[in-house]
């Protein structure tokens, strides 16, 4: 197991590297950058820009800026925002919380509600009960989380119950430790919900399906043969080997969870990862842009080893590969 | 067989037609039984007759403003003179609300006069299938924006580049991810090797990181047509890497079988045995995979102009018009403002119908 896990890591080395230097090649292509804005303002002379640029090497090819930044941030150093005046890792350590968060409560919750309802949905098949989840899946999964977001907004407005976008209310910094925690929950509400909603459906349609091929099994065949009651072949035979399937699904529905979490946090004004790229794109600050993306695909590719020690652990087979 | 059947007086068997079917027809039949596509394709077929006829269809131009009627909400119908009469609506004053004078219509008429368009992209018209042909009384099926805009007329007209952007997409990723993906299955070794690495490269990004990312190496104001070819680009770029992998490894085990062989041995090519005899059998697959990923092109466009940084005003398409109703305030007091975004729900909806059923019609191992 320990070996599976090295080489896992291992794994997870060139691809890290090759994903900041396409992105950095990508920066260093862009029209412009955060200079040409203030090189607009008299009051900052020529000179004075050549320097900034030349203590930032941005005045030298792409690939020597890369060899710079590369060496800052295997020593966790991402650079300083420019237009935060702040290194990029104190800045990217918060929103990358924040996008974790707000992607791992609606893992839980797409999982919670996805898997007993594609379990119900199989157990239940071809009833009135089965159709309903039907449908609700397809209309899950055509919803598009911008509009799914636009219409929780709209419902917090109206109705008041939920704050109006962000992550904390204007008097946070003086509210007791207590009240501080059932800010940030309430304020969590809604995003879960929305980013929750679009994952659910798929879930829950491989849930079922997985259970009903497995209904198909002989094993299934043999254990009601032996006379076990239907709940316990349902349950204890059939359901543990239906699980496993989803443990891939579990790793591929990671990298939509992220887009949709970036979706839902520039709507909803989430302050995570997603928001960050945006305004640091819009400000030119191409340092956090690319510790943003480079951030992004760490979540990603750590949820993926995740998803892969889980196959691994409940399936001995691919752990011999 | 025939001559046996024929013999007269004794018909040995009958023959059935359902032997001379082909692939194809069989592939039909079982799709016409899954009416869950049926009501998907047909959905589709309606949506896409509406953006080719948008500009006959729509009652304004998409980018008529009437200054007098901001968020004007939707027009309601009377019954009078004997058929469907428009009402005149007066502002409220100081507010953007209408309401309609009683007694005071005008009854819609077919086929009348309006702003100029051309019908199917070339014919010069100015004939529109309803309105009133006077401006006092103007039809607001959905409303107007805040500029005034009729948001019908801007659903149909921005349909054309919505709808529009996922069948270009879904070709030209899929043509570069079958070929990639055949190459690399077939030659295998370093070639196949680079060529995977790639593409985990570029799945391992969060998908929204790298658009965003590729979209800023490009100027952020560009003309919509511009935008429109950049938008089908970005978004091909990021999607070919999945079919290409799913395609590679049909091409794993294709290039082992038999017909291969003969095909080589008859001295095809190796691009003619690729064209000719491997990408076929991997047709069922693309169809379907096709059909399921025009929504992502879709959905990619909205977000895009969404974010401001995909379709322009005064440009219509359902994600510039969607970013109106950013405005929360906007979105409380007119929630017509959302129409776009019902009308790409029921565009991805009748995609997922028509993809799903596809699946089960080309899944030929569950009983026909």
């Amino acid at each position: 197991m320990w070996a599976f896990i090295a080489k896992r890591l291992f794994h997870l080395i060139p691809i890290l590297l090759g994903v900041s230097l396409l992105t950095f090649l990508l920066m260093s292509l862009t029209p412009g950058d955060y200079y040409t804005v203030l090189s607009q303002n008299p009051q900052v002379s020529p000179e004075k820009l050549a320097e900034m640029r030349a203590k930032r090497h941005l005045d030298r090819p792409w690939y020597v800026q890369y060899y710079y930044w590369l060496v800052h941030a295997v020593q966790g150093d991402f650079g300083e925002s420019i237009a935060y005046k702040i290194p990029a890792s104190q800045l990217i350590t918060a929103r990358m919380w924040n996008t974790f968060i707000l992607s791992f409560c609606a893992t839980v919750l797409a999982w919670g509600v996805a898997v007993p309802l594609g379990i119900w949905a199989a157990v239940q098949k071809d009833t009135w009960i089965d159709r309903l989840c039907a449908l609700v899946a397809f209309l899950g999964l055509s919803i598009p989380e911008v509009l799914l977001a636009l219409l929780a907004l709209m419902f917090a407005y109206a109705t008041g119950w939920f704050p109006v976008g962000g992550s904390q209310s204007a008097i946070y910094d003086i509210m007791s430790a207590g009240e501080k925690l059932w800010d940030r929950l309430h304020h969590l509400v809604l995003p879960t919900i929305v980013l929750a909603a679009s994952e659910l459906a798929g879930i829950m349609r491989q849930m079922r399906s997985n259970l009903l091929d497995t209904l198909r099994a002989e094993f299934v065949t043999t254990a009601r043969a032996k006379g076990l009651s239907e709940g316990r072949v349902v349950y204890k035979h059939a359901l543990r080997n239906a699980i496993n399937p989803l443990l891939t699904i579990f790793g591929y529905s990671l990298a939509g969870l992220l887009s949709g979490a970036f979706i839902v946090e520039n709507i909803m004004a989430w302050p995570g990862l997603g928001r960050l790229t945006m305004e640091a794109l819009f400000a030119k600050d191409y340092e956090l842009v690319v510790a943003s993306v480079v951030m992004a695909t760490a979540l990603l590719v750590a949820g993926n080893f995740v998803a892969d020690l889980l196959l691994a652990w409940s399936d001995p087979r691919i752990r011999l590969r | 067989m025939d001559e046996l059947s024929t013999i007269p007086g004794k018909v040995l068997f009958q023959p059935q037609l359902e032997e001379h079917a082909g692939p194809w027809r069989l592939f039909w039949r079982r799709l016409k039984r899954r009416r869950i596509a049926m009501i998907g394709g047909i959905l589709l077929i309606v949506l896409y007759t509406f953006a080719l006829l948008a500009g006959f269809l729509a009652p304004y131009s998409y980018e008529r403003q009437d200054r007098e009627r901001f968020f004007h909400r939707p027009t309601g119908f009377r019954f009078a003179h004997g058929w469907l009469a428009v009402p005149r609506y007066e502002q409220v004053t100081g507010q953007f609300q209408y309401r309609p004078v009683p007694g005071d219509t005008k009854p819609l008429r077919l086929f009348v006069r309006s702003d100029a368009y051309r019908f199917l992209g070339f014919i010069p018209s100015t004939i529109h299938l309803f309105g009133t042909g006077d401006a006092r009384y103007p039809v607001y099926l959905c409303g107007t924006d805040q500029f005034g805009r009729d948001i019908l007329s801007r659903l149909l007209y921005g349909s054309q580049i919505s709808l529009s952007i996922g069948l270009v997409g879904i070709l030209l990723s899929f043509s570069i991810g079958m070929t990639v993906g055949a190459l690399a299955g077939y030659y295998g070794g370093r070639v196949d090797n680079v060529i995977m690495r790639l593409c985990e490269l570029i799945m391992s990004i969060p998908g929204l990181y790298l658009i965003m990312s590729l979209r800023a190496t490009f100027p952020p104001k560009l003309s919509s047509t511009q935008v429109y070819l950049l938008i089908i680009l970005i978004l091909s770029f990021i999607r070919w890497a999945g079919a290409a992998r799913v395609i590679r490894g049909m091409t794993l085990s294709l290039r082992e079988r038999q017909f291969i062989l003969a095909a080589r041995a008859l001295g095809q090519t190796t691009w003619q045995t690729i064209v000719r005899h491997l990408l076929p059998n991997t047709f069922s697959y693309a169809i379907v995979a096709a059909t399921l990923s025009v929504p992502y092109y879709i959905l990619g466009e909205v977000v895009l102009s969404f974010l401001n940084v995909g379709i322009q005003e005064p440009d219509a398409s359902w994600g510039i018009m969607l970013n109106a109703a950013q405005n929360t305030e906007y979105l409380r007091s007119y929630p017509w403002l959302l129409a776009p975004g019902v009308a790409i729900f029921i565009t991805v909806l009748a995609f997922n119908f028509l993809g799903d059923g596809l699946r089960d019609a080309v899944d030929t191992k569950t009983a026909a």
